[in-house]
């Protein structure tokens, strides 16, 4: 027989020997896929950035059906997002606050200052090897940027002397908070009325006051006036505790250094 | 029964594929960074390995290059060896895929992405392949198919642990990521060339 009939005759039938087998095999191993699984694929903001803590938009889809995980937690989808998933789902949405970056750090450029001229490679990493970064407060914002350039949605940029988050832009991937060297920013629940200690510093009163004129001193006069006690003050610094504030912002206006403000409303 | 365990220690220690041959170096670098992840890749490989052996050994044999009775080849279509070995290979990791995803959804979960790139991984053609260039009958060709998994899952493993060391090692900014694993991993295939002989030695067999 011709040799190259031969050789197409023979790779043929192994090929459709084998297409037969795998034919029936995905016939008689047929397993069942929920529907559900790709139109949420479909209707997740497809950014695969984790911030759900899965590993990508699909694995999050299918641990919503499969293992009942909440429809709530896609971050740069936000609640439009989330009301999608609910109805392919069949179940309230919940409500789902944005998560925002938040920068908590009041230090810009005329309340605190440099404790020396840093000349090296301009970037916040650099410069907290030196001394513990170049400004007076050594808990706050570095002001050189390395947020600025992890971000992928360009939503925050430095701003007299401090990092300022875009509101609108920011999707609270997290990005700009896993790059801090000072782990200044945070991804806390955007709340349009409840307000967020802008500090960090953690020295006392008296210390905090020499090197920065925007920082906690732990006085104790937001944690005394919170009529919720959400307020805890440690370190010589007040924390709000979020699910038991309420949003009366008194400790706003008690604050007599002017840290506590909303994020939202700025 | 001497000559099958020489077959398979030999494929583990002194022709291990992965750092003797050079064979299926993309998973050794690409999945050897976790050691559970390692394990399930090495078990996947092997168990395909073996698998296409069984397959393709009797295919080459009785298809590609016949022998009557006489001693005389029927035909010669060796030159199909790799398409033919390929798509059995893909045949065989689609049906074993199917077969997981029914009747084992557990391994087949924790196996994931790496069952379909076992279908482009070359230690298995080149098992295949070399087994019938070393003219092993149909026994030994399934141990030394069993050892060169076995001989993969050892690499991975071991390879696995040096790289997390080396992930934790200060490494000088040009040699950061591939480079320095790449590096270890001669390193590691270096300190394998140690047990040349040794299975020789070992079995009494002539070298």
């Amino acid at each position: 027989m011709n040799p190259i009939l031969m050789a197409i005759i023979l790779v043929t039938v192994i090929g459709l020997i084998g297409a037969v087998i795998l034919v029936a095999a995905s016939i008689f191993m047929y397993v069942p896929v929920d529907e559900r699984v790709e139109k949420i694929t479909a209707v997740l903001a497809g950014a695969n950035c984790g911030a759900c803590g899965c590993a990508g938009c699909a694995d999050y889809a299918k641990s919503i059906v499969e293992d009942g995980n909440a429809v709530n937690k896609c971050t740069p989808g936000g609640a439009a997002c989330a009301a999608k998933v609910a109805e392919i789902m069949g179940v309230d949405a919940g409500s789902s606050t944005p998560m925002k970056a938040v920068v908590a750090c009041s230090g810009t450029c005329g309340k605190t200052g440099k404790k020396y001229e840093f000349q090296g490679i301009q970037s916040c990493q650099a410069v907290k090897g030196f001394y513990g970064g170049d400004g007076l407060c050594k808990f706050g914002c570095l002001g050189y940027g390395d947020c600025t350039r992890a971000c992928a949605f360009d939503a925050i940029h430095i701003v007299d002397g401090i990092a300022k988050v875009d509101r609108e832009k920011c999707t609270g991937c997290g990005a700009c908070a896993a790059v801090c060297p000072n782990a200044v920013i945070s991804i806390v629940p955007e709340h349009k009325r409840k307000p967020v200690v802008l500090c960090q510093n953690k020295d006392k009163g008296a210390e905090t006051r020499k090197v920065c004129t925007a920082g906690c001193i732990g006085c104790m006069k937001c944690a005394k006036a919170c009529p919720k006690e959400a307020i805890t003050v440690e370190n010589f610094l007040a924390k709000i505790d979020q699910d038991k504030c309420v949003g009366c912002q008194i400790c706003v206006k008690e604050c007599p250094m002017g840290v506590i403000h909303v994020p939202a409303s700025e | 029964m001497v000559k099958l365990a020489v077959i398979f220690f030999t494929m583990i220690l002194v022709d291990n594929y992965v750092l003797a041959k050079f064979l299926g170096i993309c998973p050794f670098l690409g999945v050897s960074k976790k050691l559970d992840s390692a394990v399930g890749m090495s078990l996947a490989v092997t168990f395909v390995m073996v698998l296409a052996t069984a397959a393709t050994w009797p295919i080459q044999t009785f298809l590609l290059t016949p022998v009557d009775a006489a001693g005389n080849q029927k035909w010669d279509m060796g030159y199909l060896q790799t398409i033919v070995f390929i798509l059995i290979i893909a045949i065989l990791v689609q049906l074993l895929e199917n077969f997981l995803k029914k009747f084992i959804p557990a391994l087949y979960k924790s196996l994931g992405v790496y069952l379909p790139l076992i279908t482009t991984n070359c230690t298995i053609l080149g098992v295949t392949i070399l087994n019938l260039d070393n003219g092993y009958n149909f026994i030994e060709s399934i141990v030394c198919a069993a050892g060169a998994g076995i001989g993969f899952l050892v690499a991975m493993v071991l390879f696995s642990g040096v790289r997390r060391r080396v992930e934790q090692a200060v490494t000088p900014k040009c040699f950061e990521g591939l480079p320095i694993t790449l590096v270890a991993a001669a390193v590691t295939s270096l300190s394998f060339m140690g047990f040349g002989g040794i299975i020789d030695a070992i079995f009494n067999v002539a070298a």
